[in-house]
């Protein structure tokens, strides 16, 4: 289908697929099955610029568009969406917010590195007790002379094992509830931050997972993102934007199911044919590749929206839940195709399937994104 | 309270025994059992103290002498704890049943009351790696040899394979007629040429041994095939026909595992300043699955009861019990991770290994293309 990409984008759709095959799909079995960091591949993307795609090219990234993000993502995530994940939260979770509330000196402290991947980026939102309660949060910020001392457990952080700079979601006023939450970018080596052990994970194994601890963590107060009482504000800018990188992770694993299904089932023979001369199994895939090419569409006109500087939140909500719905349907289905061997480590659709799931978590569950499309109905 | 299934006092002992056994000897090891894909041989011992592989074998030969529906209900209370260890039990069984159904009096007399002891297990063997759906283009073969056949091929994806003695094999003595030229053994696991292949690393039920099985001029008594030369298929149709169920009562079994883990859940996690119980959209969500779980276990039992009570046209509703209950576990286990939020995709909790383990039932036994295939050519003969 054409999707009307420009010169540019079809170009970084062909070097990220290349790059991809190349570079990617030789390990992602292993990495998976001994739930191994890609060091080396998030090493590679940075040379290629890919871990700030929508930064400006002053300010370290690439200076390209939303949509070529969502690109990025889907061809990485279509060969390994663990990889999709870790150059997703960077860009969206992590440059996003610090490009749109950092002051020049943050800017130039944190975002260009970031953006160049000399450092590594990730964001701490949830607690233990708080998942899509986010407002709720309760790691403490106290205002100590030139710092702020962080206190509290982030929970499921991505990325959270292997970053350098943190973005920190901590309360400075407990009177507020979403006001009362301020953003701190924390570095690793600041006293009193600790890491969790790595989670073990149903799927995206290849990426890391952890708890971050704040043991009385000393953050100068020049490190605050945004003003005090913004940091649910920032929160929410960053979730926006990660929703398109999330659907973007789900329509590229979606992809690669669907191609591995095709694959097989013109090779499979049963009762003396092809079981892809099967109607039950054509209409299967007629089905996954509609609604993958449905969820893609959607995501783009989300990532055109958002180019265009109008609100996106809604947008970017429904192409979130309708991507990671609708993985979940093709992954199921490339392994029904696949039969005994989709069930088998043998085949890839085995670890597709546990790889899907997690996008109707992460990022706002599904429920979440209900939420928020249903919210922006009724506020009209 | 539970649904009223008219359950006779003999069948709550025993459901009320493998609850006990479920909840004090599979679910404090699930967990480990999984992570390490090993055999749960102390829980084999277990069962066979229990007598829970004689439940459908005559009393005559040592059994219970129950049917269909006590092994759904064993087999569904044993899932709720783990799927996979479950499998020792229900695949010790599938493979019974071809000597139970078709056997003659003397392989009865030899082979069943051992089983019905769990001296040792029981397999079957009727998937190649070229014939899964398409069992009638199966390629091992039987050829005759004075006093013996003599048995070439490999059998994939065996359940209880490598683990089990005694092996009830499908395979080609006639290669000119096709379905119709397949015959039954018995093939125990001591006979020349008979051997273990690769184990299968699966994505769930992985406490339980799926491995390739290899015949290498492996040699097997004329006195060990179960009927006459031709009746493999309909010996393994009949087997199919009677086992689906079991298959129906381990995804039952699993989603209801998995049901009353989310439903615990709900109402301890607190969001929004109240359990998410409260939220109408964790409510409907539960509410859709305790629906569908209690349809796929009323299609169950009521199966189980025409098998039992002797109707001869059981391949339909058999095949409908599989498919509804596997779909219904994949549903709701699937639900039951998204309840559970970020913790649902970790191997800390328990929730996770629920859909992992629901999976199979959707594909082995007949993937649920072939069950709706079965049920539509029976709707079409009328």
């Amino acid at each position: 289908m054409d999707h009307l990409l420009t010169e540019q984008q079809l170009e970084v759709k062909h070097v990220i697929r290349e790059f991809a095959e190349k570079e990617i799909r030789p390990t992602v079995a292993e990495r998976d099955e001994k739930s191994q960091f890609p060091t080396e591949i998030i090493k590679q993307i940075a040379d290629l610029g890919f871990m700030g795609v929508n930064t400006p090219e002053e300010l370290g990234g690439a200076g390209m568009d939303t949509v070529t993000y969502a690109i990025v993502i889907e061809e990485l995530s279509r060969v390994d969406p663990s990889v999709g994940v870790i150059v997703s939260v960077n860009n969206s979770l992590v440059c996003y917010p610090i490009q749109k509330f950092g002051t020049p000196d943050q800017h130039a402290r944190y975002l260009k590195p970031l953006a160049e991947g000399k450092l590594l980026g990730a964001f701490c939102l949830t607690e233990p007790g708080v998942g899509s309660d986010a407002a709720g949060l309760t790691t403490s910020a106290v205002k100590d002379g030139d710092d702020y001392i962080l206190t509290g457990e982030k929970a499921f952080i991505t990325n959270g094992l292997m970053s350098d700079t943190y973005i920190i979601m901590a309360r400075t006023d407990k009177a507020q509830k979403t006001k009362g939450i301020s953003a701190f970018m924390v570095d690793a080596t600041m006293p009193g931050f600790k890491r969790g052990p790595n989670e073990k994970k149903m799927g995206i194994r290849s990426s890391d997972c952890c708890m971050i601890i704040l043991e009385e963590c000393r953050v100068p107060a020049k490190n605050m993102l945004g003003k005090e009482g913004d940091g649910f504000k920032v929160a929410m800018t960053a979730l926006d934007s990660g929703r398109i990188g999330i659907a973007a992770q789900a329509i590229g694993l979606a992809q690669g199911a669907l191609e591995e299904a095709v694959k097989y089932s013109k090779i499979r023979e049963q009762f003396g044919q092809a079981i892809a001369e099967f109607q039950a199994t054509q209409f299967k895939l007629a089905d996954m590749e509609m609604m993958t090419e449905a969820a893609r569409l959607l995501n783009y006109s989300a990532a055109r929206r958002k180019d265009s500087g109008q609100r996106f939140s809604h947008e970017a909500a429904m192409a979130k839940l309708y991507a990671s719905d609708i993985v979940m349907k093709v992954a199921m289905e490339a392994v029904q195709i696949h039969g005994g061997n989709g069930y088998l480590k043998d085949f890839p659709v085995e670890r597709m399937l546990r790889d899907a799931k997690v996008t109707e978590i992460y990022e706002g569950t599904s429920e979440i994104q209900r939420t928020i499309i249903a919210r922006n109905l009724l506020n009209a | 309270m539970e649904m009223d299934y008219f359950l006779t006092d003999d069948q709550k002992a025993l459901r009320d025994l493998a609850r006990k056994i479920a909840e004090e000897k599979i679910r404090p090891v699930a967990a480990q059992y999984d992570r390490d894909g090993t055999f749960p041989w102390d829980i084999v011992k277990v069962f066979a103290e229990a007598g829970l592989f004689g439940i459908v074998i005559p009393e005559e030969y040592g059994g219970l002498g129950m049917g269909v529906l006590e092994l759904a209900i064993v087999t569904e209370e044993l899932s709720k704890a783990c799927g996979g260890i479950t499998l020792a039990l229900a695949a010790s069984a599938l493979g019974t049943f071809p000597i139970l159904l078709s056997a003659n009096e003397e392989q009865q007399k030899r082979y069943l009351p051992d089983l019905a002891e769990g001296k040792y297990l029981a397999a079957f063997g009727l998937t190649e790696p070229n014939a899964g759906s398409d069992a009638g283009s199966m390629r091992t073969r039987a050829v005759r040899d004075c006093d013996d056949y003599i048995l070439n091929g490999s059998k994939i994806f065996i359940t209880n394979g490598g683990a089990a003695h005694l092996y009830t094999i499908i395979a080609v003595t006639d290669p000119t007629k096709g379905s119709r030229g397949t015959t039954a053994f018995i093939v125990q696991d001591d006979y020349p040429g008979f051997k273990v292949g690769k184990h299968e690393d699966k994505m769930g039920i992985r406490a339980s041994a799926t491995n390739e099985i290899i015949f290498e001029d492996c040699r097997v008594p004329v006195a060990n095939r179960i009927g006459s030369e031709g009746q493999g298929f309909l010996v393994a149709m009949k087997t199919l026909d009677k086992s689906r169920p079991g298959v129906a009562s381990q995804a039952l079994g699993i989603a209801q595992g998995a049901f009353d883990l989310a439903l615990d859940y709900a109402k301890h996690r607190f969001q929004f300043g109240h359990p998410i119980m409260n939220l109408q959209a964790i409510q409907f969500m539960l509410a859709d699955m305790a629906t569908s779980i209690e349809a796929a276990r009323a299609l169950l039992y009521q199966t189980a009861r025409h098998i039992d009570a002797g109707n001869k046209d059981i391949s339909r509703y058999s095949a409908m019990s599989k498919l509804m209950a596997s779909d219904v576990a994949m549903k709701v286990t699937t639900d039951a991770v998204q309840i559970f939020g970020g913790y649902g995709y970790m191997r800390d909790y328990p929730i996770e290994k629920y859909m992992r383990d629901a999976k199979i039932t959707q594909i082995y036994e007949g993937t649920n293309q072939i069950q709706r295939l079965v049920i539509g050519n029976t709707l079409i003969k009328g």
